[in-house]
């Protein structure tokens, strides 16, 4: 009892934001409702993020009915990579990510052969709502591969690092890459063993590295040295993240965003209620940077250079 | 309002520190076809360990009188003129009262009816009298020993039921051996229960005493909750100008103080007048059941934004915890897991078929609904009442669990689907223990007021913003780090 009592102390000290209280006083307070559907459904997400020139990975195709399941398979023979999401889904659920192999047929990421059977069915799934918040009907996006910078190859094993960031109000106040492991069977959700590395938003280098909650130091696959680990084109990524943030409306954002070999920063997909494992890969809480935010005045005004300043001297 | 209650009306706080009265509804049901309507209805008379306190009827537009003819006592109601579907009410209250017993009178013997011809059922059903006359010694012996020949001569006992009853059978046989001997109807009480019926059991004398044997199993004696409601050997219901009737009893236990019960005596006792406690005894019944559910509800709650566990799907435990209070605890988690267990593994076949989702969540609960019945089967044959409770689970939520637990199988392994399981389970069972706990069950169903204390702590909760417990041990190297 004394035990969780002095954990509470401490928790409690480092600000570390609550599930409870990010839900009533941050996503509840900030994110209007009828916001949500812009980032709820990838579709729309993707539009939106289109119409305001954010660069997005190509939108290969749309699956919106059984009967297209079989002419869109037919098409993606075509394709030598490509990724299918359901539209509606959450935390990563129901993304499959295929890779043409050397005899034709269909590579997952982490090298499993799939038939095109599992294919359609694995789109009809997604189309009956399968992985959708409460199981409404769903569409499916296809879109193109992205491919990993050579500047962070090594740091993933088995799919794309990706850079979440939390935008509150407009100001980035906590950022850190995902990186897949084997652990985490090419996912990179930090709850299924994928490697979390806090990122400092002043310059985008590695302050803490994660992995189950243990602190460790090398990638378990690669062994890179995760605390070398700096972003690349690291202002741009802090003002795509505004971006995303202003074109959106939401006060309480998470943006995961890649960085592509030809595209450059990219946004891969937003979130109204991002995961709070943020604070862990950072091992810092969040409460104090979202008071300073919140202690701002008007910081919607403010231009986003003046933003990503603010966040750079602060965090 | 609780507080109120409490002080003017004198409901206690707690159960058990006050006198126990079973409320007992009896209601007839029929078809009347137009004409001039008579029905008579057995009642029960104050017997040993039940005290009659008070009765009503509701029977809009009858006649109603009291008969006594002897010992027994029947009510009857008359309308001149009556069409349709026809509702009777019939409320009896009764005290416990353990100390109390009341003598009973022998019933006269009968004359050996002609069943005792020389028909080959009266050959075996004499056979069977001859080899408990044997063993017995006296007359509650010889009822014993009878009813265990019944149950050891199956095929003699299996032949003789073909013509009438067996308790009729052991009446007759009894008589026919110089024992008094009637058949008697008893109601068994237990709370909250709708639609029960009558059991026939037998009333065996010796001098002024006697004993009650169920003719089945041949155990002797009534349990405390088993009261006597027809004992003349007659019949409960008599109807004339109507048919398709049907009697069905609903039972509820209150507790009221002792000095209102002797007060009351006799007279209605408008114990709670604008209240729950108003409505028929049926719909009291129901209501007992759906007052526990906000105490679940609230469980849930508790657990999900205090303790942070995850359960799958919100409100799940609680239909769980309702679907355990039918079926007591052991069978309920036993029927659960198994047909969840069996579930899976008919879901994990039915992936490979490649079928939509509507058309695999319907031919999972198909199978969920077979399952069901063969293990019900499987369990009555086994001799296992309890397992025919299993029934009582919500399907297509049972059907929905299996699903959900199949998915999270495959994207985050089995061990997210026992975590959430487990979750699920153990608030499940929190929520039972606390649903089916004496003075929960007293307090919600005496005090209605208590339904806004829940509606109030589950505000209070919704706006928690502290941390949940197992956010402690999640955050923890947090914590450390300084």
């Amino acid at each position: 009892m004394l035990n969780l009592l002095r954990e509470l102390k401490d928790l409690r000290k480092k600000g570390v934001l609550g599930m409870n209280r990010r839900n009533i006083s941050y996503i509840g307070r900030y994110n209007e409702r009828r916001l949500y559907p812009l980032v709820d459904n990838k579709l729309t997400s993707k539009r939106l993020a289109i119409e305001a020139g954010v660069s997005v990975p190509a939108l290969l195709g749309v699956v919106a009915s059984q009967h297209g399941i079989a002419t869109t398979e037919l098409a993606l023979r075509e394709q030598s990579g490509f990724c299918l999401k359901p539209a509606k889904g959450s935390g990563g659920k129901g993304i499959m990510v295929i890779r043409r192999g050397a005899e034709g047929g269909y590579l997952r990421s982490n090298g499993q052969v799939i038939s095109s059977e599992e294919l359609r069915r694995h789109m009809s799934n997604i189309l009956a709502g399968l992985f959708s918040l409460g199981g409404a009907p769903d569409q499916v996006l296809v879109e193109a591969l992205l491919e990993c910078d050579p500047s962070l190859t090594g740091y993933s094993h088995e799919g794309v690092p990706d850079l979440r960031l939390i935008v509150f109000q407009g100001v980035p106040v906590m950022a850190m890459m995902r990186l897949a492991c084997a652990a985490s069977h090419g996912k990179a959700n930090l709850h299924q063993g994928a490697v979390g590395v806090g990122i400092s938003i002043a310059d985008g280098r590695a302050v803490l590295a994660v992995q189950k909650d243990a602190p460790i130091k090398r990638h378990p696959d690669t062994g890179m040295d995760l605390r070398a680990l700096q972003v690349p084109r690291w202002q741009e990524m802090l003002e795509l993240g505004c971006n995303c943030a202003d074109m959106t409306g939401l006060g309480y954002l998470g943006v995961d965003l890649v960085l592509d070999k030809h595209l450059g920063p990219a946004l891969l997909e937003l979130n109204a209620r991002p995961g709070l494992s943020i604070q862990i890969a950072n091992g810092a809480g969040l409460l104090p940077r979202l008071r300073e935010v919140e202690a701002l005045r008007n910081p919607a005004r403010l231009s986003v250079a003046e933003r990503i300043a603010f966040a750079q001297d602060h965090f | 309002m609780t507080w109120l209650r409490h002080k003017t009306h004198d409901v206690p706080w707690l159960p058990g520190e006050k006198r126990q009265v079973w409320s007992v509804e009896a209601r007839v049901e029929f078809e009347a076809q137009g004409e001039p309507v008579k029905v008579s209805l057995a009642v029960p008379q104050t017997q040993t360990r039940f005290e009659r306190l008070a009765e009503y009827t509701a029977s809009p537009g009858y006649g109603l009188a009291f008969v006594e003819n002897g010992r027994e006592r029947r009510a009857e109601w008359s309308i001149r003129n009556a069409d349709g579907p026809q509702t009777l009410y019939y409320r009896l209250d009764l005290l416990v009262d353990p100390s109390l017993a009341v003598a009973d009178t022998a019933p006269p013997l009968e004359a050996p009816s002609n069943l005792f011809d020389d028909s080959p059922h009266a050959t075996s059903a004499l056979h069977l009298l001859d080899n408990a006359v044997e063993r017995s010694a006296d007359n509650f012996t010889l009822a014993r020993e009878l009813i265990l020949e019944f149950n050891l001569q199956k095929q003699s006992a299996g032949f003789l039921e073909q013509r009438q009853a067996r308790s009729r059978w052991l009446k007759q046989l009894l008589n026919y051996a110089q024992v008094p001997a009637r058949e008697v109807k008893v109601l068994t009480l237990e709370d909250g229960r709708r639609r029960q019926r009558l059991q026939t059991y037998l009333q065996v004398f010796q001098g002024d005493h006697y004993q009650l044997f169920d003719p089945r199993s041949g155990r002797v004696g009534l349990s405390p909750n088993q009261v006597m409601w027809e004992y003349r050997s007659g019949s409960v219901l008599e109807l004339i100008g109507g048919s398709q009737s049907d009697v069905s009893f609903s039972i509820i236990n209150q507790e009221i103080p002792v000095s209102q019960g002797l007060e009351k005596e006799g007279d209605h006792f408008s114990l709670l007048e604008f209240s729950i406690h108003s409505l028929p005894v049926e719909e009291q019944a129901l209501f007992k059941g759906i007052l526990l559910v906000p105490v679940g509800v609230l469980v849930v709650v508790l657990m999900r934004v205090l303790v942070g566990l995850r359960t799958s799907g919100t409100f799940m435990p609680v239909l769980i915890a309702l679907s355990f209070i039918q079926t007591s605890l052991l069978t309920g988690l036993a029927g659960f897991l198994l047909i969840v267990g069996v579930g899976l593994v008919i879901r994990s076949y039915l992936s490979h078929l490649s079928l939509l989702l509507v058309a695999r969540i319907s031919a999972v609960i198909i199978s969920v609904i077979a399952m069901v019945a063969v293990f019900t089967v499987i369990a009555y044959e086994l001799g296992l009442n309890e397992g025919m409770k299993i029934t009582l689970f919500p399907m297509i939520i049972l059907s929905w669990t299996i699903e959900r637990m199949s998915i999270l199988w495959e994207e985050e392994g089995p061990h997210e689907v026992f975590v959430q399981g487990g979750g699920s389970l153990l608030v499940a069972l929190i929520a039972y223990l606390l649903m089916t706990n004496d003075i929960v069950r007293h307090l919600t169903f005496n005090f209605i007021g208590l339904q806004l204390v829940f509606m109030a702590l589950v505000l209070l909760l919704g706006g928690y913003t502290g941390y949940r417990l197992l956010e402690l041990r999640r955050f923890s190297v947090l914590g450390k780090g300084d």
